[in-house]
């Protein structure tokens, strides 16, 4: 018992190992923050497909910096809980693998200078997201919303390639620098548009923008601190970066503005609105994360310093307090058991640590004085008001949004925290400090920033803007700013917010009638969709793949017969004379040549299988000798030794199958393979005559003889060839053997488990 | 089907088999052999062995499922390809070691090393469970 208990307890601490990689990361980016304040930027220059301009170069920009700030630091918190969430799950070493590759690529991302690389990484967090919100692969609902995820910003990842290409086609280069630089020109180049289109359907998937939104919810499948790294701190807010970072390059526009600042106010006022009517405390922060995400793209679409200045903000606002509250969501359900609202209430008294934490987080996300969140909509009504498009609409929707996300904060801390204890079980206790450490940090944080928000502006934020808005204006963070129209709006938004509050039972019947029928909703197209393709795919297979081997092949050698024949029938086959070729052949070619043949007329006639393999064997052995004959010693031993293999694999398969039928095909049929065999072998000769016959480029033998023992150590071509000047290939190749041997496995038992 | 002859004569085979199949492989830079061709022999060596004592002799004598064989294979062959990114060459770049004395001794090596094993792995898979099913 001792011993099992102490084993728990070596569990929950599991976590802080691997956050000593994310703690290291966060160190390291902090020790460049002073540096990135006084306007210093720090290149790393790193090779990788030159010959495509595909560069690894690195880039810590203020703008960078700050992701880093925040993803490491998310990281490291998230780490830790995660080893008392887990506690002895089975997977949990693939967990902490899974979250710390999505850790680094998201890194990554932030920080490579070039578009395709950044696709790469864009993707490499995608799949990452796709296996952790699949973590309990077991349950039905978290592979379907996984596979949601997975396709919905996967789409959009490819149409954002195509947007990348696009623009490397407008300016001859993928690498932001060099793209900042011809911004002008881009913007004013007829592809604009289509490339602008690519990149903002990438951008908006990822980010969870309406129509695109309905993913995000459905992600809430995976374990909650994963919630609280992917889907409200980092990956989602990839998008968000991506915006910011072309916002050089593309934003400005009128095609721009109107895109992100409807785009974002309508996901904004969705998800404020939906996240009114959820029981389920993820799905409520889902929504919540959804408003977040449309107040940032909508800022971004503005083009004044404030603007900016304010989604960078709610940026970072929103990362602390949004990451808190999963976690403590987390929590919760940890320690209780449910995170369904009804059934909670009271949880203040039981879990006074972790209703800490809630409350500095919660009263960060409403906004009171002196959080965080104050200075955050403080700044956004400054910039709301100075939008250079729609800045009445843009301040309308933040107003109303804002009071919404005021509400929802007050039903999380009053409904869960506050008021008599409602739990489904016992009694519940306080949990273990690695679960309440890291969200009373966080909600930490949030106080500190809010009560000096000068420090926090004039180090991270001011130089995270002024890597994508190069102004002198820059606007200086203030725990107050004084008597103005955005205070004003901050006291009406408390209002509204109190106000709906009070109405939160009729908002959230109204809410739940309008989810039963939706007027539009986009999650039915996408499953509508993904009907039709399977469906679409099923037909198609019935037609192409019908499981015939002869059919295929026949298929296979018509095509090779028309695709290779029909070109060198048009161009003219240039046949040698066949009379001097005839002249030099040996006595031995003759001989083999015959043995073949006449093997090959007993594979014809052959009535048992058995007869028929010795034949083709004899016809490859033959074919060996021929190589061997030639001077080819290396073609020859591989082929022989895959026709003694063949031999063997197919004897084993034989004494599986029933007899031949008889008769084996119909007359008709049988003058069909024939055609085709004819037709097949004839081209083949023809095309060896005719390439035997010509004068061959002889450069890249000529390159491989002359450095395959200079340079690579060796006297066998071939083997050089293989291990080393083309080794790529053979290492693609390689992978194919495996996976063939793997699908035979998977056949060979017939869908039944093969593990013996 | 038990036969005293094919199980003597294999005991004494396998093992020549498969020496010749690692000769083949160490030889292959200079000489015919290499990796692939290596793999098939010692492939065959094995499918000799199910033939005359069974796959669970083989799976003994095997110790490590030839799925992992196969992924040790590939395994080697990806790490030849990493090993030159530390010294800041290209992807599967080779890096040669030449002694004074004896023959040179390169990251080629350790990819055909890791081509043997992971085509050896996937034969084999086949093979045994052919043989069991």
């Amino acid at each position: 018992m001792a011993a099992h208990s102490a084993h728990r307890h070596a569990d929950a601490r599991a976590g802080w190992l691997p956050a000593l990689l994310p703690l290291a990361i966060f160190l390291a980016a902090a020790a460049r923050v002073p540096a990135s304040a006084a306007g210093a930027q720090r290149v790393v220059v790193l090779d990788w497909v030159p010959s495509l301009g595909v560069s690894l170069n690195l880039n810590v920009d203020g703008l960078s910096l700050l992701f880093v700030l925040i993803v490491s630091f998310v990281g490291a918190v998230v780490f830790v809980f995660c080893g008392v969430y887990l506690g002895g799950h089975p997977h949990r070493l693939r967990f902490y693998a899974l979250l710390s590759a999505f850790m680094l690529s998201m890194l990554a991302l932030v920080l490579v200078d070039n578009l395709v690389a950044l696709f790469v990484f864009w993707e490499l967090t995608t799949l990452t997201s796709y296996l952790l919100i699949g973590f309990e692969h077991d349950q039905a609902a978290a592979r379907a919303n996984a596979r949601q995820a997975l396709l919905v910003t996967g789409a959009g990842g490819l149409v954002l390639l195509v947007g990348i290409l696009l623009l490397g086609r407008m300016a001859g280069s993928t690498d932001v620098s060099a793209l900042v630089a011809r911004g002008q020109a881009l913007r004013a180049h007829p592809l604009y548009l289509p490339a602008l289109v690519c990149i903002l359907v990438g951008a908006l998937t990822k980010s969870a923008q309406f129509p695109f939104h309905f993913w995000l919810p459905n992600a809430m499948a995976a374990p909650t601190p994963i919630s609280a790294f992917l889907h409200s701190a980092t990956m989602v807010k990839a998008g968000i970066y991506l915006m910011a970072r072309l916002h050089p390059v593309l934003g400005g526009t009128a095609a721009w503005m109107g895109t992100l600042v409807v785009v974002g106010a309508i996901t904004a006022l969705l998800g404020a609105f939906l996240a009114m009517g959820q029981k389920d405390l993820k799905r409520l922060l889902a929504y919540t994360t959804i408003m977040a995400l449309g107040i940032m793209t909508m800022f971004l679409g503005g083009r004044t310093t404030p603007t900016l200045t304010a989604a960078m903000t709610f940026l970072m606002v929103h990362a602390l307090y949004k990451s808190a509250l999963f976690l403590v969501v987390g929590t919760i359900d940890h320690q209780t058991g449910s995170r369904h609202l009804p059934d909670l209430g009271g949880l203040g008294r039981a879990m006074p640590l972790t209703g800490l934490a809630a409350a500095a987080a919660a009263l960060s996300m409403a906004g009171f004085p002196l959080f965080f969140g104050f200075v955050g909509k403080e700044i956004m009504y400054k910039g709301a008001l100075t939008e250079d498009l729609f800045p009445d609409f843009a301040t309308l929707a933040a107003l109303v949004s804002n009071a919404l996300m005021t509400a929802v904060a007050a039903i999380l801390l009053l409904r869960v925290f506050a008021g008599r204890l409602r739990v489904p079980g016992d009694t519940p206790r306080e949990a273990g400090a690695g679960m309440w450490l890291g969200p009373l940090m966080l909600g930490g944080l949030g106080i500190f920033f809010g009560v000096c928000p000068d420090w926090v502006g004039r180090h991270l934020i001011e130089p995270a803007v002024l890597a994508f808005h190069p102004q002198a204006d820059q606007i200086h963070l203030k725990r107050f700013f004084g008597f103005n129209e955005a205070l004003l709006l901050s006291v009406v938004t408390l209002v509204f917010g109190a106000l709906a509050y009070a109405g939160r039972g009729a908002l959230a019947r109204l809410i739940g009638a309008l989810e039963q029928r939706p007027p539009f909703s986009p999650e039915r197209i996408y499953a509508r969709l993904l009907e039709f393709t399977a469906v679409f795919a099923a037909h198609h297979t019935r037609i192409v793949q019908n499981g015939s081997l002869q059919r295929y092949l026949a298929v296979i050698f018509m095509a090779v017969v028309a695709g290779a024949g029909i070109p060198a029938l048009r161009a003219g086959f240039n046949l040698p004379a066949i009379d001097p070729i005839l002249e030099t052949l040996a006595l031995v070619e003759i001989l083999l040549v015959a043995l073949m043949s006449a093997a090959l007329a007993v594979v014809v006639a052959a009535r048992t299988r058995l007869l028929a393999v010795c034949g083709l064997g004899v016809v490859g052995a033959g074919s060996a000798m021929i190589f061997l004959w030639h001077g080819a010693p290396d073609v020859a031993l591989t082929q022989l030794l895959v026709e003694t293999l063949t031999v063997i694999i197919v004897a084993l398969v034989l004494l599986r199958l029933p007899p031949l039928p008889r008769p084996l095909s119909s007359p008709g049929r049988r003058v069909l393979n024939a055609a085709v065999a004819l037709a097949a072998g004839t081209l083949v000769a023809g095309l060896l005559l005719a390439v035997g016959g010509s004068e061959l480029d002889r450069s890249v033998t000529a390159y491989y003889e002359a450095y395959s023992y200079t340079k690579a150590h060796g006297r066998n071509i071939v083997n050089v060839i293989l291990v080393d000047f083309r080794s790529f290939d053979t290492l693609g190749e390689i992978v194919v053997v495996a996976v063939a041997g793997l699908a035979g496995l998977a056949l060979i038992c017939g869908g039944k488990p093969c593990n013996r | 089907m038990q036969s005293v002859i094919l199980s003597t004569a294999t005991r004494l085979l396998v093992g020549l088999i498969l020496v010749f199949a690692v000769y083949l492989l160490w030889r292959g830079h200079h000489l015919p052999g290499g990796g692939f061709a290596a793999a098939l022999v010692a492939a065959t060596g094995f499918a000799l062995f199910v033939l005359a004592e069974g796959p669970a002799a083989v799976r003994r004598a095997l110790r490590a499922d030839p799925r992992q064989i196969t992924a040790a294979g590939l395994a080697m062959a990806l790490a030849a390809g990493i090993l030159p990114l530390l010294w800041a060459e290209p992807f599967l770049t080779g890096l040669w070691w030449t002694p004074e004395a004896g023959p040179a001794l390169g990251t080629p090596l350790i990819f055909d090393a890791g081509v043997f094993l992971a085509v050896l792995g996937a034969v084999l898979t086949l093979v045994l469970a052919l043989e069991e099913h």
